[in-house]
């Protein structure tokens, strides 16, 4: 007989009030005395990620909610939640922002070096189970070239998906990093 | 460093991203297919570890933590349990996260225009960190369910939205409480998104007796299953030992 295991608790989605819960500021609600929306104390170059979620008609998805998880400039994580931070999609313009640091490369399972890369879950009303993906930075092409995980991705258009822009017109280091739910340039989303 | 291999998740028992049935789902749901990254790396199997330093006193107590002149109004509860892993591992340490509409079933968020009205003392969200053995409770009132729009005018039953952090970030969960008995839970097209039964049943809460508060609150128990650790007896590393 097979060994039985415990069966995890199914997901379901965050709906439309997920600000309330995750960013109570951002739902109207007075922010908490250990609120921390942002990565502080993460050693490394400060940048700022910001983009737009879209939905399969191109439209912006106003109400999702973005969790990332990084290292540091040096590629380590620090045992806390420095390396952890939320945002939302703007209620009325769908842009997200980060401000964040820049981080290191560090090792894949086995051995090999990874690109610099962020953790990105996508959380919103319409997503049953919150939606996995990473952010790779354009200006770390041999990196990338070499990343175990890009290559094993199926297409040049699922690489580039993956990949943050720097913003040229930006006054802060600005990475663009748009996430398409669904269709023609959809993101690469990942299973673990 | 030893980082934990978890079970794969098995994508059948939870909600699938695409259902008609819950409108929303249609235009964000993926079309391609998820990329497996096997077991992954630190960037997955680490996580953010939150410590009691970043709780409030009242974080855990939805009646008096927004309130301004007196207790939120409704039905007062107990909701306690345990969390575990998939091996029946009790999970210390770890972050839930909530937050519901209030006794009329409106939420305390700028874009909820339903016609219930708000409760001056009631915020809507709490959080808590579970003990050594994986123990957690919070106290609310219970939420009213609520109308919303999908396939005309659907109701929500009453539900409490939960996020839960484990230690790895790929242990991470969002989910909804339902309540025992609730005549609305078979009508719900989100919750009838899960397709097992047996997967439906663990969302919901049962009444717990044992544990009210005498002539004060009634009590619900909601245990709560994370991904698991599988044990590993052989490493496999292609570039060699
Ligand atoms: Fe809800």
């Amino acid at each position: 007989m097979p060994v039985k295991y415990l069966k995890e608790t199914p997901s379901q989605t965050a709906g439309p009030y997920v600000h309330i819960g995750m960013l109570p500021a951002v739902a109207g609600l007075k922010v908490r005395t250990q609120e921390k929306p942002w990565i502080t104390g993460l050693k490394g170059e400060t940048i700022v990620i910001e983009g737009t979620v879209y939905d399969g008609d191109r439209e912006p998805v106003r109400d999702a909610v973005l969790e990332i998880w990084q290292a540091d400039g040096k590629g380590k994580f620090d045992g806390g939640y420095a390396g952890f931070a939320r945002a939302a999609s703007d209620l009325k313009t769908g842009l997200y922002r980060f401000e964040t640091v820049k981080p290191g490369g560090f090792t894949w399972h086995d051995g090999r070096m990874q690109a610099p890369h962020v953790t990105v879950y996508i959380f919103a009303r319409g997503i049953n189970m919150h939606l996995h993906t990473r952010l790779y930075f354009s200006d770390e092409e041999k990196a990338n070239a070499e990343d175990p995980v890009l290559r094993m991705l199926p297409s040049q258009a699922a690489r580039d998906s993956l990949v943050a822009c720097v913003d040229p017109a930006a006054k802060e280091k600005t990475y663009r990093f748009d996430i398409v739910l669904q269709g023609e340039r959809e993101t690469a989303f990942f299973d673990v | 460093m030893s980082r934990p291999d978890l079970f794969t998740r098995d994508r059948n028992w939870h909600p699938p991203q695409y259902d008609p049935g819950y409108k929303s789902t249609v235009l964000r749901s993926p079309r391609r297919n998820l990329i497996s990254l096997e077991k992954g790396g630190e960037g997955e199997l680490t996580g953010p570890v939150f410590g009691h330093q970043i709780l409030d006193e009242l974080d855990n107590d939805l009646i008096r933590n927004y309130a301004t002149d007196g207790d939120a109004i409704g039905e007062r509860i107990v909701v306690h349990g345990q969390v575990l892993d998939q091996n029946a591992k009790p999970q210390p340490g770890v972050l839930l996260e909530v937050w519901q509409a209030n006794a009329g079933g409106r939420y305390r968020h700028v874009v909820d225009g339903y016609v219930a009205p708000l409760d001056p003392n009631f915020g809507g969200c709490g959080r808590c960190i579970t003990d050594d053995e994986g123990r957690y409770f919070f106290r609310t009132i219970r939420p009213g369910p609520y109308p919303w729009r999908n396939n005309g005018c659907e109701w929500r039953p009453a539900h409490i939205h939960i996020s839960i952090f484990g230690h790895a970030f790929t242990q991470r969960l969002v989910t909804q409480l339902y309540f025992e008995g609730d005549p609305l839970i078979p009508l719900c097209p989100i919750l009838n998104t899960i397709t097992d039964p047996a997967a439906v049943d663990m969302l919901i809460a049962r009444l717990d007796m044992e544990n009210q508060k005498v002539f004060d609150s009634l009590a619900y128990r909601f245990d709560m299953v994370l991904r698991g650790q599988r044990s590993t007896y052989f490493e496999n590393r292609p570039q060699g030992n």
